[in-house]
């Protein structure tokens, strides 16, 4: 059930005017600046706004020549910012409503209750529920109307940081398990990080590039690249923790690499942010260095940023992957840092994430 | 109480309660498109519906008389289809009690459905609710104090009715004699022990269906928070 949209909507001071290709599984993060139509995408896919073009789910199309099905008729799972459940139901309640009209058993209630862990709350009425509770019954809600598509419009801006931390586990569960495409809107990194396979990134109402999360974060002509914290996004397989040491080690672009702590499950997808302000380049490898991590690759891209002018960007090929490191732009004339070259990176810090 | 009193509390009543349920039936609909509407008519329409509260009842009354008597645009279609004119009967009561008390039933639906907005509709049709499905299990249980303040007030305001009885209706007992009516001959004739019972009665009803109501509505409120 791929998405297929090309669509475009006018309002005053705003135009979206977006193409959008999803594979029938897996979660693609809509990422932008506030105001770039990520949400106004979103409950375009949704039907909730009437945008001109054409919209596709498994060639079945949605909204064509004139032709719109209306959003009671999409099946698509939809949780808001600010969950909106009904406050004149029970959560319990709340959870019908959606398995009534998609002619669900009663007995379907229970994965996604479980999967949420929101059993204790059934009794309840949504305004004794905090944001995060909220959103996790939002999310059930959302699963139980049978969708064919997942759409999940910030589904943490509610929420405090202590309790996002509580409810990303669930949607990162959820996201991996779930046979649909799943459409996530985004600006905080963190979320990118832990649910997305593939990112979008908008702004100003346009697509401005898409791509896999490793692939999209290695570049250095999007806007990620400009970002105060800019850094790869790398896949770590493989965990194995060090006992004794509070490390892991994991197989990150074909490399063994020293993770901080011993968290990590066997058997877990992993992924680590790397960002560049953390990496060193060398043209030899270190010895004696009291840096654990040191990956041998190839340099692809420098650049310069014109709101730094004393630093270089460099881009850096690790086996299948890429590392981004800030080195000064003396050292970057020292070493001769240009395509094509071999070099050491020398990683100070992994984040988890 | 006499005879032509209990006659009198019937129609007063009866008036009430049909004009309270096509009040419904039809504000239901103008409230929800004043709450929901961009059209640029929205303010006239707003207007026509707030009238009945500036207006003296009389005028309206007036207009009523003419538009529904015998040789008005009404009287005459309907003399046309062969019916009665309305002026002097129940039915043009009820006509005129509509028109009286519309704004106490549209205005406080208006306000119960913008309350409620669109954000539970929107869910809910994402959850595979279509219009009226959304409309009867999300709006109208969302907007439940509205109707309890409609009803009552549309109810109450049609009892308490004076100016356009008098003046659309007549007097006839039985028929079109309501209570207010029924005191302001009381009181011309001097018999103010009855034009008292019926008074009290009317305040202490009016007092108990207020108190009630919003007794209730405080209730739902805290139950809500």
């Amino acid at each position: 059930m791929s998405l297929e949209a090309r669509l475009s909507l006018r309002r005053p001071g705003f135009l979206l005017d977006a193409a959008l290709s999803l594979p029938e599984r897996g979660v693609t993060t809509v990422f932008g600046p506030s105001g770039s139509g990520k949400t106004t995408l979103l409950r375009c896919l949704a039907g909730l706004e009437r945008p001109a073009g054409e919209l596709a789910l498994g060639g079945e199309y949605w909204q064509r020549d004139g032709y719109f099905l209306p959003a009671h008729r999409r099946r698509v799972g939809m949780v808001f910012q600010d969950g909106r459940l009904f406050p004149h139901l029970t959560v319990r309640g709340n959870l019908r409503f959606a398995m009534r009209r998609a002619g669900c058993e009663e007995a379907a209630m229970d994965a996604p209750v479980a999967l949420m862990g929101i059993e204790r709350l059934l009794a309840r009425r949504p305004d004794t529920l905090s944001g995060g509770e909220v959103q996790r019954v939002a999310v059930a809600r959302a699963l139980l109307s049978q969708p064919r598509l997942l759409l999940l419009d910030e589904p943490l801006a509610a929420v405090d940081a202590r309790r996002k931390q509580e409810i990303l586990p669930f949607l990162e569960r959820l996201t991996r398990e779930l046979a649909l495409p799943v459409v996530h809107v985004s600006h905080s990194l963190d979320e990118v990080i832990r649910l997305a396979d593939r990112l979008v990134l908008m702004d100003e109402g346009r697509v401005v590039a898409s791509g896999g999360v490793t692939e999209m974060f290695s570049r250095l002509d999007l806007p990620l690249a400009q970002r105060e914290d800019v850094g790869a996004v790398l896949e770590a397989h493989a965990p194995r923790p060090l006992p004794g040491y509070h490390l892991t080690e994991a197989t990150v672009a074909g490399q063994k690499l020293l993770l901080p702590g011993e968290s990590a499950e066997p058997g877990e997808r992993l992924r680590v942010r790397i960002r560049a302000r953390d990496v060193s380049l060398t043209l030899k490898p270190p010895s004696e260095t009291s840096i654990l991590n040191v990956l041998p690759g190839r340099i692809t891209e420098v650049v310069e940023r014109p709101d730094a002018p004393g630093q270089r960007l460099v881009r850096v090929a690790v086996g299948d992957a890429a590392l981004l490191s800030w080195v000064s732009r003396l050292s970057a004339e020292r070493l001769a840092l240009a395509p094509g070259q071999a070099v050491y990176a020398q990683v100070k810090a992994v984040a988890l994430a | 109480m006499t005879d032509p009193d209990l006659a009198a509390l019937w129609v007063t009543l009866k008036l009430a309660t049909v004009t309270t349920i096509v009040l419904l039936v039809l504000g239901t609909p103008l409230a929800w498109w004043l709450a929901h509407t961009r059209n640029r008519l929205r303010p006239l329409a707003e207007a026509l519906t707030a009238l009945p509260l500036v207006l003296p009842p009389t005028v309206l009354g007036f207009y009523l008389l003419i538009t529904l008597g015998a040789n008005g645009p009404v009287g005459q279609l309907l003399n046309a289809l062969g019916a009665q004119p309305l002026a002097f009967t129940f039915a043009g009561l009820v006509v005129g009690s509509v028109i009286y008390s519309l704004p106490f039933v549209v205005q406080p639906l208006r306000d119960a459905f913008a309350a409620v907005g669109h954000g539970p509709l929107e869910a809910a049709a994402s959850l595979g609710a279509g219009p009226w499905d959304r409309f009867f299990t999300v709006a109208v249980p969302l907007a439940r104090r509205g109707f309890v303040t409609a009803i009552t007030l549309g109810f109450a305001h049609t009892v308490g009715e004076f100016g356009v009885v008098l003046m659309i209706g007549g007097n006839i007992p039985g028929e079109t004699q309501v209570l207010s009516i029924a005191i302001y001959d009381h009181v011309e004739v001097l018999e103010y022990g009855r034009a008292h019972l019926l008074s009290g009665g009317l305040l202490l009803f009016s007092l108990i269906l207020l108190t009630v109501v919003y007794a209730t509505n405080r209730r739902s409120r805290v139950v809500g928070s």
